[in-house]
């Protein structure tokens, strides 16, 4: 059986490699299911929990894609990656977006031939040291040992602050975010340095959260997005478009709540356009007038999405600071939807 | 005789003395402590340091265990609960014991499946493992073994495991037809008829997808310790056949069998498996078009047999080499073709030397399933490392997650171990 299975598939193979497979809707479409790419689990951005369901701040933007493509939040397969299989599992067509907590640099944008279609977490690098060290900045951190993510940004852009600050660090290399929380635990670092939602991630499942401090410098951008394959400008669009409805949403106030309501009809045209009761948005996405509404029902608007898997009242406890809105000094910002 | 001396000897004892016990030193537990413990100063001083370390580390993990709590929610009701005092949090086991075990998405009402292939292992296994106990009869189960594992753990119809079993029964079929002419010509009658029956078999089990159907599991859904079992089983027992192939076909005269052997060999042993496993994973993407699906297990389940048949094959390569070279010679003056010298004569005392190293293979090999979760795989390791460690409810359980996979982990090398050494014992012929 085996065997016949790969016979098949070799010739399958060599039908299919001459449709070039551009329309990612159609794709979509025709299969039922939206391919996510996740990560392997990152506390409060994507992790299945106890039945196996995938829950996080990422997973509710496939599940927003996939109710406005297809109508049904569930209908999302999630294909977990790790930093070093995400892009070429992108690339290759195994999954039709990515969204994994993943950094827009220039070189991923234009090298990597991906396109980054917004930013759904403003998040910069930062360090957290235990209280007892004594120490309020990190430009006093001379000298200290350093408990780093090898291969990642991070590593860089530590090195270029210390330099830039003319002192000196000892770097401690470790694999995982699993395995930095007992090494820094046990003193065998004085500093660990991720990005600050990490960190206050990491911060939250320690015993003891108070006698540990996150240091107020943030040394680095690191804006997390989606992303969609170069060459297909319609997906990207869906993508780019839902994610923005997100946002729109909870700036105009549409919450999971009054969906309902509005989605009758309201005074504001900006909400009847975005729910489809006014113009033809959807139409020229190629989605259904509903698909913002549907994306809505998912998980709610953005700012519910935030509250709901990293917001203040869940274990992780992140503020919303550059992620609220603009008219709160912030940084989202939605393009009109008109 | 005994007379004899009945007048000169003035007292002959007639009966023996009572047994004495032996001096207190010389007998039972102290003279056991005073040979193994106290012998001399220096592994007496060393005996003492011992047995602190070892009231340290028990009374250390003593109240760590006993403290134990296993019906919480959360890593954070552990601690609520603990209030500061040691205690090991195995509600993470409790509620995830069965992600550990199958993983997060096999579905739940379906965990008899591999529970039922994993114990039916067992029966497939005895015959091959301890032949001189067990009825040749059960040999037909372990031919049909894999079949039934396949349709239990993956699912879907009955018929796609029949066909594919009746496309190796015609291959063999076609084989024995033809192999009168020539070997050529039986290897391709059998390949040819294994297609024809795989292609027909191909539409009758599309147009049968309801019989005997069980419920579908994708290959994508596996996971847990039934992963690492399912590539362990699977790898070790595929790659020991082809890497008894090709370390015959590395001793051939025939130049371009042995070339083919010797550059397999060496390549696969010169490149890391890791590095394999990514080629499986994304490199293959590249090559495939978008939306075929190249079952993952499979492609992993391939390089992971090459690797280990490439080091299994210098292993027997030895044992080859420690043969000497009258055996090969006595086989070729009874008159036996290659193949039957090689059966019956060769590879007996070849594989019997071989299998400290074989084993050695296996329990590596067992072990390295656990690379995988590099590749994204929800392994055992990969689903620590991952989705437990990752939900707000267990971020930062270590110990007791580890040490679960400790505990699955050391029966099974652990016995491959002890079988090798009992099969040895079993086969040891010669005088030692």
């Amino acid at each position: 059986m085996k065997k016949s299975v790969i016979l098949g598939t070799v010739t399958i193979a060599g039908l299919a490699a001459s449709a070039a497979a551009a329309a990612t809707l159609d794709d979509v479409k025709a299969r039922g299911t939206l391919n996510c790419g996740v990560t392997t689990g990152l506390v409060g951005f994507a992790a299945p929990d106890a039945n196996g369901e995938w829950d996080g701040f990422d997973v509710g933007v496939c599940r927003a894609v996939a109710a406005a493509v297809l109508g049904d939040p569930t209908a999302v397969e999630f294909v977990p990656t790790t930093g070093k299989t995400r892009f070429t599992a992108l690339a290759s067509g195994e999954i039709d977006m990515l969204a994994r907590n993943t950094t827009w640099t220039f070189s991923r944008d234009v090298d990597l031939k991906f396109e980054f279609v917004g930013i759904n977490y403003y998040d910069g690098q930062g360090f957290m040291v235990p209280k007892e060290l004594g120490v309020s900045s990190a430009k006093e951190l001379d000298g200290a040992t350093v408990c780093i993510q090898t291969g990642t940004t991070t590593e860089l852009n530590l090195a270029d602050f210390f330099r830039s600050n003319n002192i000196s660090y000892e770097p401690v290399p470790i694999e995982t975010n699993a395995e930095a929380q007992p090494l820094y635990l046990e003193g065998a670092c004085d500093v660990y340095t991720t990005d600050a939602s990490g960190l206050a991630a990491t911060r939250a499942a320690f015993e003891n959260p108070g006698d540990h401090v996150v240091l107020p410098e943030i040394i680095s951008k690191e804006p997390l997005g989606p992303l969609v394959r170069h060459g297909d400008n319609e997906w990207g669009d869906i993508v780019r478009w839902t994610l923005n409805a997100l946002i729109a949403a909870e700036e105009l106030g549409i919450t999971s709540a009054n969906l309902e309501e509005l989605a009758a009809g309201s005074d504001n045209p900006e909400i009847n356009r975005l729910l489809g009761t006014e113009g033809n948005l959807g139409e020229m996405l190629g989605l259904e007038a509903d698909w913002a509404m549907k994306a809505l029902m998912a998980g709610g608007n953005y700012g519910e999405l935030f509250e709901k898997n990293i917001g203040e009242n869940t274990p992780i406890g992140l503020s919303r600071g550059l992620n609220a809105q603009w008219t709160d000094g912030g940084l989202l910002y939605s393009p009109p939807f008109r | 005789m005994s007379d004899t001396h009945a007048q000169s000897v003035a007292f002959v004892r007639d009966t023996m003395l009572p047994e004495q016990e032996p001096p207190a030193t010389e007998r039972g537990v102290i003279k056991w402590l005073r040979e193994n413990l106290f012998p001399d100063w220096i592994n007496a001083i060393l005996t003492l340091v011992a047995i602190y370390f070892l009231y340290k580390i028990v009374s250390g993990a003593w109240p760590w265990f006993l403290n134990g709590i296993w019906s919480t929610d959360s890593l954070a009701e552990c601690r609520e609960i603990l209030q500061g005092t040691t205690g090991a949090c195995f509600s993470v086991l409790t509620e995830r014991w069965n992600q550990l075990l199958f993983g997060f998405q096999y579905p739940n009402e379906e965990y008899w499946r591999p529970t039922l292939a994993f114990i039916l292992l067992f029966v497939a296994a005895a015959p091959l493992l301890f032949a001189m106990y067990v009825p040749r009869k059960v040999l037909i189960f372990t031919a049909l073994y894999p079949f039934i594992a396949f349709w239990l753990i993956w699912g879907g119809t009955i018929i796609v495991p029949i066909v594919a079993l009746v496309g190796f029964i015609a291959a063999y079929v076609a084989f024995k037809q033809f192999e009168r002419n020539s070997f050529a010509a039986g290897l391709g009658a059998g390949v040819l008829a294994a297609a024809v029956v795989w292609y027909v078999g191909g539409f009758l089990s599309s147009a049968m997808s309801g019989v005997l159907a069980l419920p579908e599991v994708p290959s994508r859904d596996m996971g847990g310790f039934m992963l690492n079992f399912i590539l362990g089983t699977v790898c070790v027992s595929l790659s020991l056949p082809i890497g008894i192939l090709l370390a015959l076909g590395r001793q051939s005269s025939m130049p371009i069998i042995k070339w083919i052997c010797v550059v397999f060999i060496e390549f696969i042993r010169g490149v890391p498996l890791i590095t394999l496993l990514f080629v499986a994973n994304v490199v293959l993407a590249y090559f495939l078009p978008p939306g075929t699906n190249f079952d993952l297990i499979l492609r992993v389940i391939i390089m992971i047999t090459m690797f280990s048949s490439a080091y299994i094959a210098e292993v027997i390569r030895g044992g080859l080499a420690a043969l000497p070279r009258g055996q090969y010679e006595a086989a070729d003056s009874l008159g036996l073709d290659y193949p039957q010298a090689m059966r019956l004569i060769i590879m007996p005392q070849a594989l019997k030397i071989s299998i400290p190293g074989i084993v050695n293979v296996a329990v590596g090999l067992f072990k390295d399933t656990t690379l995988v979760s590099v590749i994204s795989m929800f392994d055992l390791v990969g689903m620590i490392r991952g989705p437990i460690l990752a939900s707000t409810e267990w971020n930062g359980v270590y110990w007791e997650l580890w040490g679960f996979a400790i505990l699955m982990f050391f029966p099974v090398c652990y016995g491959i171990s002890k079988y090798s050494q009992w099969l040895e014992r079993q086969l040891a012929t010669d005088h030692r």
